[in-house]
């Protein structure tokens, strides 16, 4: 069972703007989906191995790579070939 | 003859988000037919926006694999298909550029997420198109349409250049109005590609061959049951009994996983949307983030402003599943469930080599008929469990009911694409003689 308070955290940590109006409606959405969730209880066996899964290596060799301009071409706000964020501090 | 191709079609199902009204082609095997591709794979100087507002002026600097492998083959990229909000959906309705409408008939949605590629295929607007499929999303809108769509093998076409969603599960393949069509397209889209490392190099090169004779076709007692209208179910065993006219013989399989498979696939996909779609905060590709704000106040508002109600919702799914404290509930639950479910794949192709059953559980809804997210969520449970173990499953033509489209669905073994094509092949020309 979630609560109000629960959603709000929630979209804190996934940085999901949430409006007051909404948080009712995600609430009673979210319990009814984690109800149906609860049918994972009743999964049997321990853990999943990773079975005839093998990791694909190659070389870390420099190789062509978009240049800066490209690169830059789809961000909203840039400066002296920088893309511009927000502040962290 | 490379050249040109005019498209200015009537879009009046809302099929398209951007057209190519001058569209060039090459040479080779699709030389100068028109192909849509669905708007979450990327096109070198044609904007892809995932139905997304947060994308909505995004050019891509590069082709997705596949689009370079159809430009190769001669095919022109006519344009980018309505969808799904970043394929989360099964109507087309989350688009953020307005629903697409089912041809079949209007008033009805044309399932999703690649909706948009279902509905230009079956107006007639393309003889063939791209989608993507996570839980269903080929399948479904070639189901509700009256197409034909195929998932391929997971690692049997490369993902690069799609954006991600849900990447352990989802798979891009060929919609067209015929098997053959289909057939065509895979050849050209299932090609090596080193810059998909869960790739592997299994090229499909096959013409469709309509002999089944002694083919073994599972049924699954599972996919009949409670939640598949009646009538659904009934056309869908008129078709079996098509292929058993052809040759075929029908043994009872099991998928008792099944009862697992729909939560076990929200769980996971909701997982990896939560941590996929982190990369969108309108920094590096978007609108401009207001600077003067502090980092996640200005994600925050952004994200609010841009994203659907439906991206929000499964992006918080996913962020909660995984978090402290439930993430060996809910994400390692699933992951065994999903182990379970391959197993009794792999079980039921020991006595099957197909495995048949109805794609949808019903026939298209109407357009704002399913309001409730869970009640929509729970109509991919025929189609998640080929995605939980990455085998190849095909959606084919079978008859009516009410007026609208039934999808026979086909479902093979790891690897065994070409299986799938024959069987479905197989039936259509039969019902088409």
């Amino acid at each position: 069972m979630v609560t109000e308070s629960d959603i709000e955290h929630i979209a804190e940590l996934a940085d999901i703007g949430i409006s007051k109006d909404e948080v009712p409606e995600f609430t009673t959405q979210f319990n009814a989906i984690l109800d149906y969730f609860e049918v994972l209880d009743t999964v049997q066996g321990e853990s999943a191995p990773a079975v005839g899964i093998t990791n694909v290596f190659r070389d870390d060799e420099p190789r062509p790579c978009l240049p800066q301009e490209a690169a830059l071409a789809n961000a909203g706000s840039t400066e002296d070939g920088f893309i511009k964020a927000p502040r962290v501090m | 003859m490379a050249g040109t191709l005019q498209f200015s079609p009537d879009d009046r199902y809302n099929a398209f988000i951007t057209t190519c009204r001058e569209a060039p082609f090459g040479d080779g095997a699709l030389a100068g037919t028109a192909v849509a591709v669905k708007d979450n794979i990327s096109t070198a100087g044609i904007r892809t926006t995932c139905a997304s507002r947060i994308l909505e002026s995004y050019v891509p600097p590069y082709d997705a694999h596949v689009v370079g492998l159809l430009r190769e083959k001669g095919a022109a990229i006519v344009g980018k298909t309505n969808m799904d909000e970043f394929g989360m959906g099964t109507t087309t309705e989350t688009s953020a550029f307005g629903p697409t409408r089912n041809p079949a008939d209007p008033s009805r949605v044309p399932g999703g997420s690649s909706g948009g590629s279902a509905a230009a295929v079956a107006a007639g607007l393309v003889p063939m198109a791209l989608g993507t499929d996570t839980g269903g999303s080929i399948r479904c809108p070639a189901a509700f349409c009256g197409i034909v769509g195929l998932k391929p093998t997971y690692g049997r076409v490369s993902r690069y250049g799609l954006v991600a969603y849900a990447n352990s599960l989802e798979q891009i393949g060929p919609m067209a109005r015929t098997v053959e069509d289909v057939s065509r397209l895979m050849s050209v889209i299932a090609r090596y590609d080193p810059h998909d490392s869960t790739m592997l190099d299994r090229p499909y090169d096959h013409q469709p061959s309509a002999e089944i004779k002694g083919l073994r076709v599972g049924i699954p007692e599972e996919y009949f049951g409670e939640g598949v209208d009646p009538r659904v179910a009934g056309t869908v065993r008129d078709a079996i009994g098509v292929l058993e006219e052809l040759g075929a013989e029908t043994v009872p399989v099991s998928i008792p996983g099944m009862r697992h498979a729909l939560a076990a696939y929200y769980v996971i996909c909701t997982s990896e949307a939560s941590s996929n779609l982190a990369r969108f905060d309108g920094v590096r590709y978007g609108p401009a983030v207001d600077t003067r704000k502090s980092w996640h106040e200005a994600y925050q508002d952004l994200r609010l402003e841009l994203f659907g109600t439906e991206v929000r919702r499964r992006i918080m799914l996913g962020t909660f599943a995984l978090s402290a404290g439930y993430a060996g509930r809910y994400y390692a639950k699933a992951q065994v469930a999903r182990r379970n479910i391959k197993e009794d794949f792999e079980r039921a192709f020991c006595d099957a080599d197909v495995i048949a059953g109805p794609t949808m559980p019903t026939v298209a809804f109407r357009l704002g008929e399913k309001t409730d997210p869970l009640s929509m969520y729970l109509s991919d449970i025929l189609t998640v469990p080929a995605n939980l173990a990455g085998i190849p499953a095909i959606s084919v033509p079978c008859g009516r009911v009410d007026g609208l489209p039934v999808g026979l669905q086909l479902m093979g073994r790891q690897f065994e694409d070409e299986r799938v094509v024959d069987a479905a092949f197989a039936y259509e020309q039969e019902v088409r003689a």
